[in-house]
Protein backbone atom coordinates (compact mmCIF):
# COMPACT_ATOMS: atom_id res chain seq x y z
CA UNK A 1 0.00 0.00 0.00
CA UNK A 2 2.88 2.32 0.82
CA UNK A 3 4.42 1.80 -2.61
CA UNK A 4 1.13 2.65 -4.29
CA UNK A 5 0.84 5.81 -2.20
CA UNK A 6 4.31 6.92 -3.26
CA UNK A 7 3.47 6.26 -6.92
CA UNK A 8 0.19 8.12 -6.53
CA UNK A 9 1.82 11.25 -5.10
CA UNK A 10 4.61 11.18 -7.69
CA UNK A 11 2.02 10.96 -10.47
CA UNK A 12 0.02 13.74 -8.85
CA UNK A 13 3.03 16.06 -8.70
CA UNK A 14 3.82 15.36 -12.37
CA UNK A 15 0.20 15.63 -13.52
CA UNK A 16 -0.74 18.83 -11.68
CA UNK A 17 2.61 20.50 -12.37
CA UNK A 18 2.49 19.71 -16.06
CA UNK A 19 -1.16 20.72 -16.30
CA UNK A 20 -0.31 24.09 -14.75
CA UNK A 21 2.52 24.37 -17.25
CA UNK A 22 0.14 23.63 -20.14
CA UNK A 23 -2.12 26.54 -19.25
CA UNK A 24 0.52 29.01 -18.01
CA UNK A 25 3.58 28.61 -20.24
CA UNK A 26 3.91 31.00 -23.18
CA UNK A 27 5.73 28.68 -25.58
CA UNK A 28 3.04 26.54 -27.22
CA UNK A 29 5.42 23.78 -28.22
CA UNK A 30 6.60 23.28 -24.64
CA UNK A 31 2.95 23.34 -23.54
CA UNK A 32 2.21 20.51 -25.98
CA UNK A 33 5.12 18.47 -24.60
CA UNK A 34 3.90 19.07 -21.04
CA UNK A 35 0.48 17.89 -22.18
CA UNK A 36 2.10 14.57 -23.12
CA UNK A 37 3.41 14.35 -19.55
CA UNK A 38 -0.13 14.86 -18.24
CA UNK A 39 -1.45 12.14 -20.54
CA UNK A 40 1.22 9.66 -19.44
CA UNK A 41 0.64 10.34 -15.76
CA UNK A 42 -3.10 9.90 -16.23
CA UNK A 43 -2.22 6.55 -17.80
CA UNK A 44 -0.32 5.83 -14.57
CA UNK A 45 -3.48 6.65 -12.60
CA UNK A 46 -5.35 4.13 -14.72
CA UNK A 47 -2.84 1.43 -13.80
CA UNK A 48 -3.22 2.33 -10.10
CA UNK A 49 -6.99 2.10 -10.59
CA UNK A 50 -6.63 -1.42 -12.05
CA UNK A 51 -7.66 -0.35 -15.55
CA UNK A 52 -4.68 -1.67 -17.52
CA UNK A 53 -6.49 -1.76 -20.83
CA UNK A 54 -7.44 1.89 -20.48
CA UNK A 55 -3.86 2.75 -19.56
CA UNK A 56 -2.64 1.22 -22.81
CA UNK A 57 -5.38 2.97 -24.76
CA UNK A 58 -4.49 6.23 -23.03
CA UNK A 59 -0.84 5.99 -24.04
CA UNK A 60 -1.67 4.87 -27.59
CA UNK A 61 -4.42 7.37 -28.37
CA UNK A 62 -3.65 10.38 -26.18
CA UNK A 63 0.12 10.33 -25.80
CA UNK A 64 0.47 8.88 -29.30
CA UNK A 65 -2.15 10.09 -31.73
CA UNK A 66 -3.63 13.20 -30.15
CA UNK A 67 -0.29 14.60 -28.94
CA UNK A 68 1.24 14.13 -32.39
CA UNK A 69 -1.75 15.87 -33.98
CA UNK A 70 -1.47 18.81 -31.59
CA UNK A 71 2.30 19.13 -32.06
CA UNK A 72 1.79 19.05 -35.83
CA UNK A 73 -0.78 21.80 -35.52
CA UNK A 74 1.54 23.89 -33.33
CA UNK A 75 4.31 23.53 -35.90
CA UNK A 76 2.07 24.41 -38.83
CA UNK A 77 0.29 27.43 -37.33
CA UNK A 78 2.95 28.83 -35.06
CA UNK A 79 2.55 32.47 -34.14
CA UNK A 80 6.22 32.95 -33.24
CA UNK A 81 5.99 36.61 -32.29
CA UNK A 82 2.99 36.25 -30.07
CA UNK A 83 3.32 32.91 -28.31
CA UNK A 84 0.34 32.19 -26.10
CA UNK A 85 -0.85 35.32 -24.34
CA UNK A 86 -3.80 35.35 -21.94
CA UNK A 87 -6.92 37.24 -22.91
CA UNK A 88 -8.95 39.77 -20.95
CA UNK A 89 -10.90 37.04 -19.14
CA UNK A 90 -7.88 35.91 -17.14
CA UNK A 91 -9.02 37.03 -13.67
CA UNK A 92 -12.70 36.02 -14.04
CA UNK A 93 -11.56 32.65 -15.40
CA UNK A 94 -9.22 32.11 -12.46
CA UNK A 95 -11.96 33.06 -9.99
CA UNK A 96 -14.46 30.75 -11.70
CA UNK A 97 -12.01 27.85 -11.76
CA UNK A 98 -11.12 28.38 -8.08
CA UNK A 99 -14.80 28.50 -7.08
CA UNK A 100 -15.55 25.33 -9.05
CA UNK A 101 -12.53 23.63 -7.48
CA UNK A 102 -13.71 24.58 -4.00
CA UNK A 103 -17.20 23.26 -4.76
CA UNK A 104 -15.91 19.99 -6.24
CA UNK A 105 -13.52 19.33 -3.35
CA UNK A 106 -16.25 20.06 -0.81
CA UNK A 107 -18.60 17.66 -2.56
CA UNK A 108 -15.92 14.96 -2.87
CA UNK A 109 -15.14 15.12 0.84
CA UNK A 110 -18.65 15.66 2.19
CA UNK A 111 -20.56 13.06 0.19
CA UNK A 112 -21.32 9.73 1.86
CA UNK A 113 -19.91 7.58 -0.93
CA UNK A 114 -21.36 4.09 -1.24
CA UNK A 115 -17.93 2.48 -1.13
CA UNK A 116 -17.30 -1.16 -1.91
CA UNK A 117 -17.14 -3.46 1.13
CA UNK A 118 -13.56 -4.34 2.05
CA UNK A 119 -13.98 -8.02 1.28
CA UNK A 120 -15.14 -7.45 -2.28
CA UNK A 121 -12.45 -4.99 -3.34
CA UNK A 122 -10.03 -7.76 -4.29
CA UNK A 123 -12.53 -9.59 -6.49
CA UNK A 124 -13.56 -6.35 -8.20
CA UNK A 125 -9.90 -5.48 -8.81
CA UNK A 126 -9.39 -8.91 -10.33
CA UNK A 127 -12.34 -8.55 -12.70
CA UNK A 128 -11.26 -5.05 -13.72
CA UNK A 129 -7.60 -5.95 -14.17
CA UNK A 130 -8.35 -9.01 -16.24
CA UNK A 131 -10.97 -7.20 -18.29
CA UNK A 132 -9.67 -8.59 -21.55
CA UNK A 133 -8.29 -11.97 -20.42
CA UNK A 134 -9.32 -15.10 -18.54
CA UNK A 135 -8.92 -15.15 -14.76
CA UNK A 136 -7.45 -18.35 -13.30
CA UNK A 137 -9.70 -20.08 -10.77
CA UNK A 138 -6.95 -20.09 -8.15
CA UNK A 139 -6.66 -16.29 -8.07
CA UNK A 140 -10.45 -16.03 -7.82
CA UNK A 141 -10.41 -18.30 -4.81
CA UNK A 142 -7.62 -16.23 -3.26
CA UNK A 143 -9.79 -13.16 -3.75
CA UNK A 144 -12.64 -14.79 -1.87
CA UNK A 145 -14.84 -15.81 -4.80
CA UNK A 146 -15.42 -19.49 -4.03
CA UNK A 147 -18.91 -20.24 -5.37
CA UNK A 148 -18.77 -21.76 -8.86
CA UNK A 149 -21.59 -19.58 -10.21
CA UNK A 150 -19.82 -16.41 -9.00
CA UNK A 151 -16.55 -17.65 -10.45
CA UNK A 152 -18.15 -18.22 -13.85
CA UNK A 153 -19.70 -14.74 -13.77
CA UNK A 154 -16.38 -13.15 -12.83
CA UNK A 155 -14.62 -15.00 -15.63
CA UNK A 156 -17.22 -13.98 -18.19
CA UNK A 157 -17.12 -10.30 -17.23
CA UNK A 158 -14.98 -8.38 -19.68
CA UNK A 159 -14.65 -4.97 -21.23
CA UNK A 160 -14.87 -6.37 -24.76
CA UNK A 161 -17.98 -8.39 -23.92
CA UNK A 162 -19.64 -5.30 -22.48
CA UNK A 163 -18.70 -3.18 -25.49
CA UNK A 164 -20.31 -5.53 -27.99
CA UNK A 165 -22.97 -6.75 -25.58
CA UNK A 166 -24.85 -4.38 -23.31
CA UNK A 167 -23.27 -1.25 -24.81
CA UNK A 168 -23.52 -2.25 -28.46
CA UNK A 169 -25.79 0.65 -29.38
CA UNK A 170 -23.47 3.42 -28.09
CA UNK A 171 -20.59 1.47 -29.64
CA UNK A 172 -22.20 1.64 -33.08
CA UNK A 173 -23.17 5.28 -32.54
CA UNK A 174 -19.56 6.09 -31.72
CA UNK A 175 -18.39 4.40 -34.92
CA UNK A 176 -20.83 6.57 -36.89
CA UNK A 177 -19.51 9.60 -34.98
CA UNK A 178 -15.93 8.73 -35.94
CA UNK A 179 -16.96 8.40 -39.59
CA UNK A 180 -18.74 11.77 -39.44
CA UNK A 181 -15.70 13.38 -37.81
CA UNK A 182 -13.45 11.93 -40.51
CA UNK A 183 -15.63 13.28 -43.31
CA UNK A 184 -16.06 16.61 -41.52
CA UNK A 185 -12.31 17.07 -41.01
CA UNK A 186 -11.68 16.28 -44.67
CA UNK A 187 -14.37 18.73 -45.78
CA UNK A 188 -12.94 21.45 -43.50
CA UNK A 189 -9.32 21.28 -44.67
CA UNK A 190 -9.71 20.48 -48.37
CA UNK A 191 -8.43 23.21 -50.70
CA UNK A 192 -11.15 25.54 -51.85
CA UNK A 193 -11.81 26.81 -55.38
CA UNK A 194 -11.60 30.39 -56.63
CA UNK A 195 -14.99 31.52 -55.32
CA UNK A 196 -14.29 29.85 -51.97
CA UNK A 197 -11.10 31.90 -51.62
CA UNK A 198 -12.94 35.09 -52.46
CA UNK A 199 -15.63 34.37 -49.88
CA UNK A 200 -13.02 33.51 -47.27
CA UNK A 201 -11.09 36.77 -47.52
CA UNK A 202 -10.85 38.25 -44.04
CA UNK A 203 -13.25 41.10 -43.54
CA UNK A 204 -13.54 43.36 -40.55
CA UNK A 205 -16.45 43.25 -38.12
CA UNK A 206 -19.60 44.73 -39.56
CA UNK A 207 -18.41 44.42 -43.17
CA UNK A 208 -21.60 42.79 -44.48
CA UNK B 1 -4.41 6.90 -1.79
CA UNK B 2 -8.11 6.89 -1.10
CA UNK B 3 -11.08 7.40 -3.38
CA UNK B 4 -11.38 11.03 -2.30
CA UNK B 5 -7.75 11.66 -3.27
CA UNK B 6 -8.48 10.59 -6.83
CA UNK B 7 -11.61 12.76 -6.94
CA UNK B 8 -9.68 15.79 -5.68
CA UNK B 9 -6.85 15.30 -8.16
CA UNK B 10 -9.37 14.96 -10.98
CA UNK B 11 -11.11 18.15 -9.78
CA UNK B 12 -7.78 20.01 -9.78
CA UNK B 13 -7.00 18.84 -13.31
CA UNK B 14 -10.50 19.78 -14.49
CA UNK B 15 -10.30 23.27 -13.00
CA UNK B 16 -6.86 23.88 -14.50
CA UNK B 17 -8.32 22.88 -17.86
CA UNK B 18 -11.31 25.14 -17.33
CA UNK B 19 -9.07 28.09 -16.51
CA UNK B 20 -6.92 27.41 -19.57
CA UNK B 21 -9.84 27.09 -21.93
CA UNK B 22 -11.31 30.40 -20.74
CA UNK B 23 -8.19 32.52 -20.30
CA UNK B 24 -5.99 31.71 -23.31
CA UNK B 25 -6.07 33.49 -26.64
CA UNK B 26 -4.50 30.78 -28.77
CA UNK B 27 -6.96 28.22 -30.17
CA UNK B 28 -4.46 25.39 -29.80
CA UNK B 29 -3.96 26.19 -26.11
CA UNK B 30 -7.74 26.11 -25.67
CA UNK B 31 -7.90 22.69 -27.37
CA UNK B 32 -5.14 21.39 -25.10
CA UNK B 33 -7.03 22.63 -22.03
CA UNK B 34 -10.17 20.84 -23.23
CA UNK B 35 -8.13 17.64 -23.47
CA UNK B 36 -7.07 18.20 -19.86
CA UNK B 37 -10.73 18.34 -18.85
CA UNK B 38 -11.50 15.12 -20.75
CA UNK B 39 -8.68 13.38 -18.91
CA UNK B 40 -9.91 14.61 -15.54
CA UNK B 41 -13.37 13.19 -16.24
CA UNK B 42 -11.86 9.86 -17.28
CA UNK B 43 -9.91 9.62 -14.01
CA UNK B 44 -13.15 10.29 -12.11
CA UNK B 45 -15.06 7.60 -13.98
CA UNK B 46 -12.39 4.92 -13.56
CA UNK B 47 -11.91 5.78 -9.87
CA UNK B 48 -15.66 5.47 -9.31
CA UNK B 49 -15.67 2.13 -11.13
CA UNK B 50 -12.98 0.83 -8.80
CA UNK B 51 -14.07 2.16 -5.43
CA UNK B 52 -17.86 2.51 -5.49
CA UNK B 53 -20.34 -0.34 -5.18
CA UNK B 54 -22.92 -0.42 -7.98
CA UNK B 55 -26.45 -1.29 -6.88
CA UNK B 56 -26.55 -4.45 -8.99
CA UNK B 57 -23.15 -5.77 -7.92
CA UNK B 58 -24.60 -8.94 -6.42
CA UNK B 59 -26.56 -9.91 -9.54
CA UNK B 60 -23.94 -9.10 -12.13
CA UNK B 61 -20.24 -8.65 -11.38
CA UNK B 62 -19.62 -7.12 -14.82
CA UNK B 63 -21.29 -3.87 -13.71
CA UNK B 64 -17.98 -2.92 -12.08
CA UNK B 65 -16.63 -2.39 -15.59
CA UNK B 66 -19.25 0.18 -16.61
CA UNK B 67 -17.05 3.13 -15.68
CA UNK B 68 -14.24 1.81 -17.85
CA UNK B 69 -16.65 1.39 -20.78
CA UNK B 70 -17.68 5.03 -20.34
CA UNK B 71 -14.01 6.05 -20.33
CA UNK B 72 -13.46 4.16 -23.60
CA UNK B 73 -16.33 6.07 -25.18
CA UNK B 74 -15.00 9.39 -23.87
CA UNK B 75 -11.56 8.68 -25.31
CA UNK B 76 -13.17 7.95 -28.68
CA UNK B 77 -15.23 11.13 -28.60
CA UNK B 78 -12.12 13.10 -27.60
CA UNK B 79 -10.26 11.73 -30.60
CA UNK B 80 -13.10 12.77 -32.91
CA UNK B 81 -13.22 16.17 -31.20
CA UNK B 82 -9.52 16.86 -31.62
CA UNK B 83 -9.59 15.82 -35.29
CA UNK B 84 -12.48 18.17 -36.03
CA UNK B 85 -11.08 20.91 -33.81
CA UNK B 86 -7.74 20.90 -35.62
CA UNK B 87 -9.60 20.96 -38.94
CA UNK B 88 -11.39 24.11 -37.77
CA UNK B 89 -8.08 25.58 -36.53
CA UNK B 90 -6.49 25.07 -39.94
CA UNK B 91 -9.49 26.58 -41.75
CA UNK B 92 -9.32 29.55 -39.38
CA UNK B 93 -5.56 29.89 -39.87
CA UNK B 94 -6.05 29.97 -43.64
CA UNK B 95 -8.68 32.70 -43.55
CA UNK B 96 -7.31 34.80 -40.66
CA UNK B 97 -3.55 34.14 -40.95
CA UNK B 98 -3.65 33.70 -37.18
CA UNK B 99 -4.85 31.30 -34.50
CA UNK B 100 -5.77 34.09 -32.10
CA UNK B 101 -9.30 33.67 -30.77
CA UNK B 102 -9.85 37.40 -30.26
CA UNK B 103 -9.31 37.96 -33.97
CA UNK B 104 -11.86 35.34 -35.00
CA UNK B 105 -14.66 37.86 -35.39
CA UNK B 106 -16.10 36.86 -38.77
CA UNK B 107 -19.33 35.60 -37.16
CA UNK B 108 -19.63 38.39 -34.59
CA UNK B 109 -22.58 40.66 -34.99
Amino acid sequence: MLFQDVVFWLLTVVAVGSALGVVLIRDLFRAALLLVAVFVSVGGYFILLSAEFLAVVQVLIYAGAIAVLIIFAVMLTRDVQRGNPPNRLQIPAAVLAALLLAALVTVAIDTQWNLLPEGEQQAVDLVQTAAVADIPVESLEQAGVTESGEQAAAQEAGLADLLIGRFVLPFEAVSVLLLAALIGALALVRPRGREGDAAATPSGPGAD
Amino acid sequence: MSFEAFMIVAAVLFCIGLYGSLARRNVLAVLMSIELMFNAVNVTLVAMAKYLAPASLQQDISTVLTGQVFAVFIITVAAAEIALGLGIVFAMYRTNESVDLTEASAMRH
